[in-house]
């Protein structure tokens, strides 16, 4: 067996584990952060064993279908990531996975799901430059969108895309659904849209949306990785520790901040991409 | 040879046949017949020039003068139609040009020796195709859709017979420009085209169509001057009025900077470009197939035909700076206007805008990487955006609607052109499919170029992209109350048409590397005498079929599932009190309200006007500039 189908393999069978294990841990946390004990580490998947035991109760007889489909193809995204494969390829795989929650929301047909559909769909066109850019920074720098070989790298890479790696870590927490940036949906109970994109979802579909979610957020965690990651042997120990540095600020922030309207998210979106990302590519450039 | 004639005759024919034909019946026989024959021929045609190809010099004094008569009566056309609705720019334009064209004729064009009149390469090829196959199934369809256009509105006179005169008049001029390699040729087609256009935008002859039709006609005049310009500044200047010349000339060290602005201006009007962007969209009153001929496989497409062709001696110099800038700000300004729109063929047109200027953008960097992801994105936007436009056409023909908003719901209302729609729509944005293997072409190509600006630009367009056609497709999925059903009158020539465009445009994601290493990379081989590298990877190949694969097996998948499924259904949470049909709510008041979903259009933040007084200015001052630094060269 080779290492590529092996990691495939662990990430697909131990990855929602993993990703359990962190989203334990991030409400332990969280809970320590505003002076409440906390759930047991291991609630998330009491949640969704007892998600998975529930009868199956739905608007139309197709909006579970799409989480289905979503499910599937983040599975399918994260193995490209794991494999090694082309970046580009899975940043495509990704945005198709998303669309497929956002049409289960719109399927659903409720007033909730779809502002839920339009605002998730909103923060895919604001982050969408952001991930295109760290893509095209490991290209410029490498020569080489493929992970493996990006990983091969002589020195980290941030060293050379500070910017993009300053505004990457900005959508960052979009993407894991963290406050300032939990428009669409979040974790807790506090969302003004009810619980946004998910309203309609429930049962057995509502667990895998929080099963794709461990899948997600493993191998987002898995781009800051390649930013500190480089040929040295035993650099994958700098690489884990700034994941979890980061995944640590993303939880301060969470919890340090109020949701913004999604006007001033949008647009700081771009401008972070435009300027972050246009700046360091142009030094990049110029440095050639 | 035969073929040829063939292919840029007996269209042209037919549609004489069909002026005169007043017969429903009778037009529908000979319409599908003369589409079959066509299509037939384009296959021929490919098979038959596919290995050696075709290099013919005619050397007919008398074909050219043919050429010179017709010109003429055009131009007499032009201006006679003019006079009668008392515009006075188009008389202007047209008197310049043809006088110049015909005193170049006369005085000099003999003097240049004419090694090819009529040139026939892959890239030919793949337009002879796009043309006869796209542009036939679209005639087909137009057979019912009119029937019922007039129908709908009766207070357009019916001139049925003159509009399919001028759809098959159009396939035979578009054959001619990508046959002919002699520019004087190719500007004698270019002119049909415009002229043929023009007639169809102002088809109804109501106020608004006649408007917009002018508007066309002076916007494709202007780059008709710009063509004919160019042609003369070769013919004194540099001695040759072949295409095929022009990269060979460059690169024996010749300066072709002011032939190349001025076929550069050429081909950003004709592909509606901005400043000139806005003739596309005025051409949205015309009855939908002739949208759809104008957007996929003929009009615009002759414009990056001709940029493309050119690219190489683009490139590096002021002239690829001029394209390459003028289509990457059109493709990020109009995909941002796009999504500010809900009228269906709107969205289209801004998408068509923004698509070609993708594609000039890959034109005007000139490197192989970039005109291979140019021509890949020619053949999937040709035939998606046609399926899209036929879709919209059939649904609004069905529901009264072409606005996305009335879609809502289009799965439960209209379920076969939902699926029609779907197809269209991932076939226009969304991995695996077509265009965004070219974009990712393109992407590669840009970064590889070290334009950086034309990088930022990519990338923000490709998210407004994603945004305007997601929602839309969301639009479509919506899961109504199946009281909504609407009944379908969809007729044989519409499904014919629809369901080819549909099967094209899945199969055609699978066949895309053959297309890529019999088609493209033959001919950018021959243009850049290099052997490249795979532009897009084998292992990133098969991980996107396989991706297809997935995403074919989705229907299955779901009839599995409606099978299988043993979901309570309940009513959606409403905030009020669901009425129990999913459709009516009680408000706090206690009133029955109507629920009411829509997309969001951000117009405060996309404004068209604004965007578009934006994008005119820059992409003038870009073409202003770069025309004066290239006289300036010169002088």
């Amino acid at each position: 067996m080779t290492g590529s189908t092996l990691s495939v393999l662990l990430y697909i069978f131990v990855g929602p584990i993993v990703g359990g294990l962190i989203s334990g841990l991030d409400r332990k946390i969280t809970a320590r952060m505003q002076g409440r004990y906390g759930p047991p580490l291991l609630q998330p998947f009491y949640d969704v064993f007892k998600l998975l035991s529930k009868e199956s109760i739905a608007v139309n007889g197709i909006q579970n279908f799409f989480i289905f489909c979503f499910l599937i193809f983040v599975v399918f995204t994260g193995s490209l990531f794991f494999m090694g494969g082309d970046i580009l390829l899975v940043i495509f795989a990704l945005t198709l996975a998303s669309i497929f929650m956002v049409l289960g929301a719109y399927c659903a047909n409720s007033p909730y799901s779809s502002i839920g559909a339009m605002r998730e769909l909103l923060q895919m066109m604001a982050y969408e430059p952001m991930v295109l850019l760290t893509a095209i920074g490991f290209y410029v720098v490498t020569k080489s969108f493929n992970i493996t070989e990006i990983m091969g790298f002589n020195v980290p890479l941030v060293l050379y895309l500070p910017g993009i790696f300053l505004g990457f870590a900005y959508i960052l927490t979009m993407k894991l659904r963290k406050s300032p940036f939990d428009l669409s949906m979040s974790h807790h109970a506090h969302q003004e849209v009810v619980k946004g994109i998910t309203t309609e979802f429930s049962g057995s579909t509502l667990a895998m949306i929080e099963i794709a979610h461990w899948y997600e957020n493993l191998f987002l965690m898995g781009f800051i990785f390649l930013f500190f990651v480089w040929k040295m042997p035993g650099s994958w120990l700098v690489g884990l520790g700034a994941c979890i540095i980061m995944y640590f600020i993303e939880i301060v922030l969470d919890n340090a901040s109020a949701r913004v309207k999604w006007q001033l998210a949008f647009s700081s979106a771009w401008i972070v991409a435009a300027a972050l990302g246009f700046t360091n590519l142009l030094i990049l450039f110029l440095m050639k | 040879m035969e073929s040829i004639l063939l292919l840029i005759l007996f269209p042209l024919f037919t549609g004489t046949i069909l002026l005169f034909v007043k017969n429903d019946s009778l037009r529908k026989i000979i319409v599908r017949l003369a589409a079959l024959i066509l299509i037939a021929v384009s296959l021929l045609t490919t098979v038959r020039y596919f290995n050696d190809g075709l290099t013919l010099a005619l050397h007919r004094e008398w074909i050219n003068y043919g050429m010179v008569v017709i010109e003429s009566i055009l131009a007499i056309v032009i201006i006679a139609l003019s006079i009668k609705h008392k515009k006075h720019l188009p008389i202007l334009l047209i008197l310049i040009q043809t006088s110049l064209i015909n005193w170049y004729e006369f005085t000099h064009s003999h003097e240049v020796e004419i090694k090819a009149d009529i040139v026939i390469d892959r890239f030919t090829l793949i337009m002879v195709l796009i043309t006869g196959v796209i542009g036939s199934l679209i005639c087909v369809y137009a057979l019912n859709y009119m029937k019922d256009y007039h129908h709908h509105h009766q207070e357009v006179k019916d001139r049925r017979p003159f509009f399919f005169f001028l759809l098959f008049a159009f396939l035979s001029a578009m054959f001619g420009i990508v046959l002919s390699n002699n520019l004087l040729w190719m500007y004698f087609f270019w002119e049909i085209t415009t002229l043929c256009s023009f007639l169809l935008i102002g088809y109804t002859q109501e106020e608004t169509a006649v408007k917009n039709a002018f508007k066309a006609l002076i916007m494709n005049l202007l780059g008709g001057f710009g063509f004919a310009a160019g042609i003369i500044y070769l013919g004194y200047a540099v001695g040759t009025q072949e295409l095929n010349q022009l990269p060979v000339l460059a690169q024996s060290g010749i300066d072709l900077l002011i032939p190349a602005v001025l076929l550069a201006i050429a081909g950003v009007s004709k592909s509606a470009q901005m400043p000139f962007s806005s003739w596309l969209l005025g051409a949205m009153v015309a009855p939908t197939p002739s949208s759809a001929l104008l957007h996929s496989s003929t009009m615009v497409k002759a414009g990056v035909y001709l940029l493309i062709r050119i690219a190489p001696i683009l490139g590096f110099n002021v002239a690829g700076i001029l394209v390459m800038m003028v289509g990457g700000i059109t493709f990020l300004l109009a995909s941002l206007m796009a999504i500010t729109q809900s009228d269906g063929k709107k969205v289209l047109a801004y998408s068509t805008i923004s698509n070609l200027g993708l594609i000039v953008a890959c034109a005007g960097i000139g490197s192989y990487e970039s005109i291979w992801a140019g021509m890949l994105l020619i053949i999937f936007h040709a035939i998606a955006k046609s399926l899209m436009f036929l879709s919209v056409g059939t649904v609004e023909h069905n529901m009264g609607s072409r606005d996305i908003e009335d879609m809502h719901g289009l799965i439960i209302k209209l379920p076969e052109m939902a699926l029609m729609m779907t197809i269209g729509i991932a076939g226009m944005f969304l991995a695996p499919f077509g265009m965004l293997v070219s974009k990712w072409a393109a992407l590669k190509a840009f970064i590889d170029s070290d334009n950086i600006l034309i990088v930022m630009i990519l990338v923000f367009g490709s998210a407004a992209t994603l945004f305007y056609w997601t929602k839309w497709l969301g639009k479509l999925v919506a899961v109504l109350n199946k009281i909504e059903r609407i009944p379908s009158k969809l007729t044989f020539d519409e499904w014919i048409a629809l369901g080819t465009h549909a099967v094209l445009t899945v199969v055609i994601c699978f066949a895309f590397p053959l297309i890529g290493n019999q088609f493209i990379e033959p001919y950018l081989n021959a243009q850049f005498a290099v052997q490249m590298d795979a532009v897009i990877s084998d292992g990133n190949i098969k991980i996107m079929s396989m991706m297809l694969g997935m995403i074919l097996l989705i229907p299955l998948g779901l009839l599995g599932f409606v099978a299988l499924k043993e979901d309570r259904i309940v009513t959606s949470y409403m905030g009020g009190v669901n009425q129990g049909d999913n459709r009516y709510f009680t408000d706090a008041l206690g009133n029955r309200k109507k629920m009411y979903l829509s997309n969001w259009y951000m117009e405060k933040y996309f404004s068209e006007t604004r965007l578009n007084t934006i994008g005119i200015i820059t992409t003038s001052a870009v073409i202003v500039v770069i025309f004066f630094m290239a006289l300036g060269g010169v002088l």
